[in-house]
């Protein structure tokens, strides 16, 4: 009796440990079927030419299925903008441009842009949950945590490359104004 | 082998009863399931939902034969294919469509009936939890369906609801591409939802529905004042003939009767709003084609999520994450939060009454200030609102610890 009761139990533990192995392999590649496919990764760069831009307007260009805000700012604009603000500004010869991913930081809604509304906190207003932002990008009001994100960018010829990454871009890095971690006042 | 008569013609209650045991399982889950007979039409709410259930199933089925789970023909699939041209196609949307929004109506009046009468203490504990797992499943089950057209509202309420996972601060971005298969809602996600919304959510919640119902075998249904019922002795006088003096009936077919009345009724609500005002459960705005470059003007869940978006909405990204996630889970621990020994009806209970409809009308003020947009007034009605439900949660061990054993 106890032999039988032993054999079944060393059945039972091989068979366990067998499926619960067997068991994590499937997950492992459960989760790799729901991973983005690679033709979705491959979605390249987005190249724009910006030099025709009209001041105050909002350009929207798709990058990675996703909206890139593009704004050329006008001197007055330019003259207004604080410290921390400018340096946000992507800068192609005398042009101050603002370039950044728009979508709320709250949860990813897109933000309409008012040019009559470019000098005040409330350039951008993001219908979802009433965040705002400044005509930089700059979160004003609450659910918003952060700035609109800048997307990583290169100049190249004058013209913008979205999705690599320059030296204007590393130096905004540096300054810690990308919008990945909130701004320093 | 066990007995069994050799003479029963094939398929006769004799043949399948040797070979099945139909008798048995008809006395155990009908005849002798015994139901109080202290009950209202509130009773009833439980096989409304399961008709409900079973609309939806089969309006499914027909939608599901016509319906393409690819982005660029979804929404033709729906708003032309099904509504225009396929037979009745209009009827079974619309059945689908109105069933999904007014499910939810009896779900949230079925909920509150437990609470009021007390219906998840002394026993009842896994009705409730197993109840609270078919609202989650449901919820899930809706938000998956709501993908599918392909519209404005689809693709934004799937963007926003996804982007969640990212757990605020946590930034866990990755968790969202991959729940997506992609940085933005498209292809790939459309046909995982889809899968969701017709087989693995289905299945779970036939499953959950299996064990919701197995749940209340053994505990018995509640009764209007709470009255524990010895339901041997009360079935023992019925069965004896003393049908008048016993305090139980029979599930099949008296209490059936009795809910077949309150049924007959929500079926012709059902179907007035069916024909004639289905249009609440269809927003306009998802009859625009899903967009990645727009978000419509406003964004708003259906009614019967705007409580939960409400308590979302007014506060800052990590707290506001963190309450809605409390509103979320805390109806799941309502048996544990109660302290009181009593279960009976609120209006028995002093403070829990009032706690109860404080609740209701909080969760009321939620739904509307959710709809309207947050400005002004609204905006602080609604942050006040989503403050009071989580101060009454929190405040309803305390309000029931000092409860008087009644």
């Amino acid at each position: 009796m106890s032999d039988n009761m032993n054999r079944r139990d060393a059945m039972g533990i091989a068979f366990g440990a067998c499926a619960a192995v067997g068991g994590v392999f499937a997950l492992a590649g459960m989760k790799k079927a729901w991973d983005p496919l690679p033709s979705v990764k491959a979605a390249g760069t987005t190249t724009v030419d910006i030099s025709t831009a009209e001041a105050n307007v909002l350009y929207t260009e798709k990058w990675r299925g996703k909206p890139v805000f593009i704004i050329k700012k006008t001197p007055e604009m330019v003259a207004a903008s604080s410290a921390t603000t400018k340096k946000r500004d992507v800068i192609i010869g005398s042009d101050h441009f603002v370039v950044c991913i728009g979508l709320c930081t709250h949860l990813g809604c897109i933000p309409s842009y008012e040019p009559k509304n470019s000098a005040t906190q409330q350039a951008f207003l993001c219908a979802c949950h009433g965040a705002t932002y400044d005509q930089a990008g700059i979160n004003t009001k609450a659910p918003a945590p952060l700035p609109m994100l800048i997307p990583e960018f290169k100049i190249a010829d004058g013209k913008l490359i979205i999705g690599e990454a320059g030296p204007e871009y590393e130096k905004m890095k540096a300054d810690g104004v990308l919008g990945d971690t909130p701004l320093k006042a | 082998m066990a007995h069994f008569d050799k003479n029963a013609k094939p398929f006769s209650e004799q043949w399948l009863d040797d070979r099945l045991g139909v008798r048995t399982l008809k006395r155990v889950l009908a005849e002798e399931y015994w139901i109080p007979k202290d009950i209202n039409f509130l009773w009833a709410m439980g096989m409304i939902l399961a008709v409900t259930f079973g609309l939806l199933l089969i309006s499914g089925i027909f939608l599901l034969m016509y319906y393409k789970p690819d982005t660029a023909l979804a929404f033709d699939s729906v708003n032309y294919t099904i509504m225009q041209e396929v037979g009745y196609g209009w009827l079974f949307r619309h059945i689908h469509g109105v069933a999904a929004s007014v499910v939810f109506l009896i779900i949230y009046i079925h909920m509150f009936t437990g609470i009021y009468y007390g219906s998840y203490k002394q026993g009842r504990e896994m009705i409730w939890i197993s109840g609270m797992l078919l609202f989650v499943t449901f919820s899930a089950e809706a938000f998956s369906g709501y993908m599918l057209p392909w519209g404005q509202m689809s693709y934004w309420a799937g963007m926003v609801i996804t982007n969640l996972f990212s757990a605020g601060s946590l930034e866990l971005n990755g968790v969202v591409e991959w729940i997506r298969g992609d940085y933005v809602p498209g292809d790939a996600y459309l046909t995982r939802f889809f899968m969701l919304h017709v087989l693995l959510l289905p299945l779970a919640i036939i499953g959950v529905i299996v064990l919701h119902f197995g749940s209340l075998r053994i505990p018995h249904v509640n009764n209007q004042e709470g009255a524990l019922i010895d339901f041997d002795e009360e079935a023992k006088k019925y069965l004896a003939g003393n049908t008048k003096e016993a305090k139980v009936i029979r599930f099949q077919f008296d209490f059936l009767a009795k809910d077949f009345m309150v049924l007959a009724f929500f079926l012709i609500l059902f179907f007035y709003l069916t024909f004639y005002h289905f249009e609440f459960a269809m927003d306009p705005v998802n009859f625009d084609p899903a967009d990645g470059l727009k978000t419509p003007a406003h964004i708003y869940p259906e009614w019967y999520f705007l409580w939960s978006y409400e308590i979302l909405r007014p506060f800052p990204k990590d707290p506001g994450l963190i309450a809605f996630a409390f509103s979320q889970v805390i109806f799941v621990l309502l048996p544990f939060l109660d302290r009181s020994p009593n279960a009976v009806p609120a209006h028995k209970r002093g403070l829990f009454f009032v706690w109860f409809w404080l609740l209701l009308i909080d969760m009321i003020s939620l739904t509307f200030m959710g709809k309207l947009p947050p400005e002004g007034i609204f905006s602080a009605i609604g942050l006040w609102s989503a403050v009071a439900f989580i101060v009454l949660w929190v405040a309803l061990p305390f309000i029931t610890k000092n409860e008087k054993k009644i």
